[in-house]
Parts: C-alpha cells; sequence; structure tokens
C-alpha cells in the first residue's frame, strides 16, 4: 500500500497546477460548508436557548385537549351513545385543586413547578389606556420558572416580594405611558374590578410584544384583581433537561388531566421551520462539495487518460488491476485530506471571524455578535463529506484505469 | 547440441481479434518453447503478428486456442490476477518505447517490481536496484529522471527494470528498434550475456537482422503462422 501511495503522490505532484486547483475546490467546499453551518447551528441554538430559557418547559393550563366525557358515555361503555345539545356547566374557569397537584409535581425530581393566573386588564394613567396581560405568580417563585430577573433594568424583582401592590412593567409599556419607577397605575378588570399597582421594576427582554403587553403582579392580588380566589389558570414547569419536556408533558397530562405542552409542542411550527432551514443549509453547502468533487473527478481522469501508457507497464511489471484502482483511489483520498487539513483550519478562523460580527437585528436595541456554532459533529460532517465526495470522484476514473488492458495500449504504442 | 530445459511451452496457440467488420486473426496455430540460456529473436515483416507472438508468451494477452504451459502446468484461462502474479516473479519486459514512469527516478523505476514483490526490506530492495544499474554501467544516473537520460540509457534503465526481481524469462518487444547503432549494440550484448551468465531466456521481437543473427534461434512469422 505504501507503494502505491508513493506512485499516487507521484501523479498528484506531477500536475502540481491542476491538483492544486482541484485541492483549493474541497479546501473552500469544506471551509464554507464549516462556515455556513455554523451560522446556521449558531442561529438555531441561540434561538432554541431563548426559546428554551424564556418561556416554560411545560405549561399545564386549565383546557382539556379532549372533550370531558359524558356520564352517559361511562356508564353505557360499549354501546353506542348519542348525546345532543350539551350544555357546558358554567364554572369559575381555572385549574381545580392545583395545590394538590402543585404538591405532586415538586415531589418530582428535577423539576420545578409554580403556579399563575393570567389574564386581560386595562392600565389606565394620565388619561391614557393600553391594554395589558397580568400574570400573577408567587413573587418567591418567578425566579425559577422565568428568567425576567435578567432582563431588569430599573428595580428589582426583589420589590414585588415586599409589596403585594407592586407591579412589574416592560419597558415599551413604560416608554409609552411616561412611566417611571414607583408610579403608580391604575388597572382595570374585565369583571370591572380596579385596582392601583405601584411599579416595582421596569424589564427590557427586546421582544416587542413582550415589553409592550406583558406585567407581573403578585398571586393573590391577581386572584381578588380577576375574582377568582383559589383559582390558577395555568402552571409553569422548568425541567433540568429541557429535552426531557416531550416525554415529561405526556405523563403529566395522563396524571393531572389538564391539557400540558411542551415547549416542543408549543413551538411546534418553529422547530419544522428549523428543520427546513437545516435541509436548505445541509443542500446548499453539499452543493458546493460536490461542485468540488468535480474538479477532483477531473484531475484523476485527465491523471488515467494520460497514465495509459504507465498503467499498461505497471500491468506488465505484475501490478494488479486492483493496485491500479487503489492508486488512483488513494489520490482521490489524498487530496480529500489535504482538503480537509486545510480546509478545516480555514473553515475555523472562518468562524472565528464570523463570530466577531457585531450587527443589530432588526426590532432589537441591543447590539448582538453573530450566533456561531462550533459543534463538533459539523466538522465531522464536513470531514466525512469531503472525502466520501473525493473518493467517489475518484472512483469512476480509477475503475476505468483498472480496466485497462496493458496490450491494447502496446498494441497502440510501439 | 543438448537441448536446455524447457521453461514455457505455447502449444497451437492463436490469437483473433473480433473487430466489427471481421474477425482479424494475429497468430495462427503457434507453437513455440522457451528454454533456458536461450536467446530467441523473433522475426517477421511489419503487421506479421511478431509483438502479438510476444505478448501472448509474456502472457499479457490470452489466447483465443491453443494451451501455454509453464513448467508443464497448463495456464490456459488462468484469471488476470494469476497471470500479474507469474509476470511479476517470473517474467520481465523490455519495450521499443522504453515505458519508463517519466515522474520516478531511475532507482524508483527500477524498486517498483522489487516492492510489489514485496519479498526484501526497503534497503535491501536500494542495494540490489543499484547493483543491477551499476552492472548496466548507469551508476552515476540513479536519481536521474527518464527525461534525462539518453535513448540508450533510458534503455538500459528499462532492462535493469525486467531484470529487478530475477525473472526466468525476458521478453523484449523491438528493444533496440528506437536506438542508435551504438546503443543498439550495447543492449544486444546486455541481453545476450543475460542469456549465457544469468540463465535468462530471452525472447526478442526484432525487424533488425543483425539482431537476428546475433540470436541462438529466430523464429520467423509471416501472416500470424510462424514459418520458419
Amino acid at each position: 500500500m505504501r507503494l502505491l501511495a508513493f506512485i499516487a503522490l507521484k501523479h498528484l505532484l506531477a500536475r502540481k497546477r491542476q491538483s492544486f486547483v482541484s485541492l483549493m475546490g474541497i479546501i473552500l467546499g469544506v471551509a464554507f460548508f464549516l462556515g455556513i453551518s455554523s451560522i446556521m447551528q449558531g442561529s438555531e441554538q441561540d434561538f432554541i436557548k431563548r426559546l428554551v430559557d424564556n418561556s416554560p418547559h411545560i405549561t399545564i393550563s386549565d383546557e382539556y385537549r379532549e372533550p370531558r366525557i359524558q356520564p352517559a358515555q361511562k356508564l353505557y361503555k360499549d354501546s353506542m351513545v348519542s348525546i345532543r345539545n350539551v350544555t357546558p356547566l358554567t364554572e369559575t374557569r381555572g385549574i381545580r385543586g392545583y395545590e394538590k397537584i402543585l404538591g405532586k409535581l415538586k415531589n418530582t425530581p428535577g423539576l420545578v413547578a409554580s403556579p399563575v393566573l393570567a389574564g386581560q386588564g386595562i392600565i389606565t394613567y394620565a388619561g391614557q389606556e393600553t391594554g395589558i396581560t397580568l400574570s400573577g405568580m408567587i413573587p418567591e417563585e418567578i425566579d425559577s420558572v422565568s428568567t425576567i430577573r435578567n432582563y431588569m433594568v430599573e428595580g428589582s424583582l426583589e420589590r414585588l416580594f415586599g409589596n403585594p401592590d407592586g407591579i412589574l412593567i416592560g419597558v415599551t409599556l413604560a416608554k409609552d405611558l411616561s412611566l417611571s419607577l414607583n408610579d403608580m397605575i391604575t388597572v382595570v378588570a374585565p369583571s370591572g374590578d380596579v385596582k392601583r399597582f405601584k411599579i416595582v421594576g421596569i424589564f427590557k427582554t427586546g421582544r416587542g410584544g413582550y415589553d409592550r403587553g406583558q406585567g407581573f403582579i403578585n398571586l393573590k392580588r391577581a386572584q381578588t384583581l380577576f375574582n377568582r380566589p383559589n383559582r390558577i389558570n395555568s402552571i409553569l414547569v422548568k425541567l433540568d433537561d429541557p429535552q426531557q419536556a416531550l416525554a415529561m408533558s405526556k405523563d403529566i397530562e395522563s396524571i393531572v388531566g389538564y391539557k400540558s405542552e411542551s415547549w416542543q409542542e408549543q413551538s411546534a411550527d418553529l422547530m419544522n421551520t428549523l428543520a427546513i432551514r437545516n435541509i436548505i443549509m445541509y443542500s446548499v453547502v453539499s452543493a458546493v462539495l460536490i461542485v468540488a468533487a468535480f474538479g477532483i473527478y477531473n484531475v484523476i481522469s485527465t491523471v488515467v487518460m494520460e497514465k495509459h501508457r504507465d498503467i499498461a507497464i505497471l500491468k506488465s511489471m505484475g501490478f494488479q488491476s486492483e493496485d491500479i484502482r487503489r492508486i488512483f483511489l488513494i489520490q482521490g483520498v489524498l487530496l480529500g485530506i489535504a482538503g480537509n487539513m486545510i480546509g478545516i483550519p480555514l473553515g475555523a478562523l472562518m468562524i472565528q471571524g464570523l463570530s466577531n460580527i457585531k450587527f443589530k437585528p432588526p426590532g432589537s436595541s441591543d447590539v448582538i455578535y453573530m450566533p456561531v456554532s462550533w459543534g463538533f459533529e459539523q466538522f465531522v460532517i464536513a470531514a466525512a463529506f469531503a472525502i466520501c465526495a473525493a473518493v467517489l470522484a475518484a472512483y469512476l476514473p480509477a475503475r476505468k484505469g483498472a480496466q485497462l488492458m496493458p496490450v491494447d495500449v502496446l498494441r497502440g504504442g510501439s | 547440441m543438448d537441448l536446455k530445459p524447457v521453461i514455457m511451452r505455447a502449444d497451437h496457440i492463436s490469437r483473433t481479434l473480433t473487430t466489427e467488420a471481421l474477425p482479424v486473426t494475429l497468430v495462427k496455430e503457434a507453437s513455440v518453447e522457451i528454454r533456458t540460456h536461450e536467446f530467441t529473436a523473433i522475426k517477421g515483416p511489419s503487421g506479421s503478428g511478431k509483438s502479438s507472438l510476444l505478448y501472448l508468451l509474456g502472457l499479457l494477452d490470452s489466447p483465443t486456442s491453443g494451451k501455454i504451459f509453464i513448467d508443464d502446468v497448463d495456464i490456459t484461462g488462468y484469471n488476470q490476477k494469476k497471470l500479474a502474479q507469474i509476470r511479476l516473479e517470473q517474467m520481465g519486459f523490455v519495450f521499443q518505447f522504453h515505458f519508463l514512469l517519466p515522474e520516478f527516478t531511475s532507482l524508483e523505476n527500477v524498486t517498483m517490481p522489487m516492492r510489489r514483490l514485496g519479498k526484501l526490506s526497503d534497503s535491501e530492495i536500494k542495494k540490489v536496484a543499484t547493483e543491477k544499474l551499476d552492472k548496466l554501467g548507469l551508476a552515476d544516473h540513479l536519481d536521474k529522471l527518464p527525461s534525462q537520460l539518453s535513448g540508450g540509457q533510458r534503455q538500459r534503465v528499462a532492462i535493469a527494470r525486467a531484470l529487478a526481481n530475477n525473472p526466468r524469462m525476458i521478453f523484449a518487444d523491438e528493444p533496440t528498434g528506437n536506438l542508435d547503432t551504438e546503443s543498439s549494440k550495447t543492449v544486444q550484448e546486455i541481453l545476450k550475456k543475460l542469456s549465457r551468465e544469468d540463465g535468462c531466456a530471452v525472447v526478442a521481437v526484432t525487424h533488425d537482422p543483425e539482431f537476428a543473427k546475433n540470436c541462438d534461434r529466430t523464429i520467423t512469422i509471416v501472416d500470424g503462422r510462424i514459418v520458419a
């Protein structure tokens, strides 16, 4: 094999320029593959991280996935029961017996849960009115299921602990209504109840809708404001391992009965979009390497064409067809390996360069760095793809060379 | 004259090429014996089938009929892999156009069959190859590429390479066809010496009547048929 590699290398070195051009194809292919996939993966991971961090991993809401089974259906299990004109019970919406459910959840390891009563309210201030979603939470538990603390720009979460009438609002809302810390605002509930709250903190998440339309208040105050004593309408769950959310949500739903949605389920459309984006990305970057493979095919085909005499002489010397095939396959492998050896560091440099680019995404006030991923697997994919493309490109001319009969060349040449 | 031991025997071999028009018979019913210490010339007019016969004897081509024996073993119908192994171990080839591998030095060209055979260590291979080139007067040209050598020198490198694995048979296809008179003489002498001293069977195709005269035996072929 050493002899065959030696011959292969000599062949490539004899045609430096052609070999260099096809090598450049692989180098650039690998580098661009890495650069592009690192941005795509990086932005996807960044996106998912934000999604996972900023939203609960599982949300248990006061809804049922399936309509409630009617008593008549329960009674005649094996019969056909037709029920018409069922009027649902008028009842106070919310999760019933939530303390019991929370108690169960809190005993599960690797999981934290906190109750929320969310509802709509209208804030009036200085003659202006604006709608807001108010999440009533236990202030001490906000940290365990939400990342809002990271986004506080004024005041603090702690001030909500000691102040039952405190409220946290977003920076956009504060700006729109010219509100500032410690101002008093009036909130009107759909039921007509009115309460006054003191702004104890202002947050800025960078998400326009959230910063304009979200507020946090004490759970007890929310229950009074929305006139739903001892009721909540959702339980937020955070997991140690967010990837377990899908399986865990199913388990929870089967135990508590209420609809329990994982972050994956809530963002299914986004996840699909990301999957499609990945397919497009890999198709495009693979195309770059496929084009590079044509370069290799070209150079090895040329070598085989030019080397008919050499193949004949090697075969007359006693080299097997298999040896000839290997010589040309090794040329493909050598180009693939050399392409990787230069292409991977170049790709890494490209990723490093990209990660230093700062930009301001539209709709956000923050300047951020380009999210890149240093994922090991993309290096493996790029390297493997380059080698496979190179070997495949070399295989066809190699096979042709191996099939050559020495006598056909000798007859023509002598 | 006592006969030398037979290495190869071709028994009524023919080679027919199937072309789109008509089948062309290159060699017809040829029977040849190749013996040790014997320098045989194959002569005949252009297109008479000299080279085709040589390729058949050198196992570079397979006969369409007839049988070939080496040491009385029938090797007709052996696959390409087995034939290549026989060529590697027992045969050496010298062609008219030298056919050295252009990217490799003289030494590398000569070491190639030895390295493929893989019986010697790298240092032994280098030593043997150097000796062989030295014997042919090429000691000063070990590291030269074929393009840096004269025609005669190239042909001597080709002979050294043919001798690399100490073959029992050397097949030469017009080895002096492309050389000046001086080099041609040298090559003839070398081939003759190989059959005399090393016991090789040398079979050479030639146009040159002088060359043929120098050989122990001459096979004359006309229209693919051995006539003398």
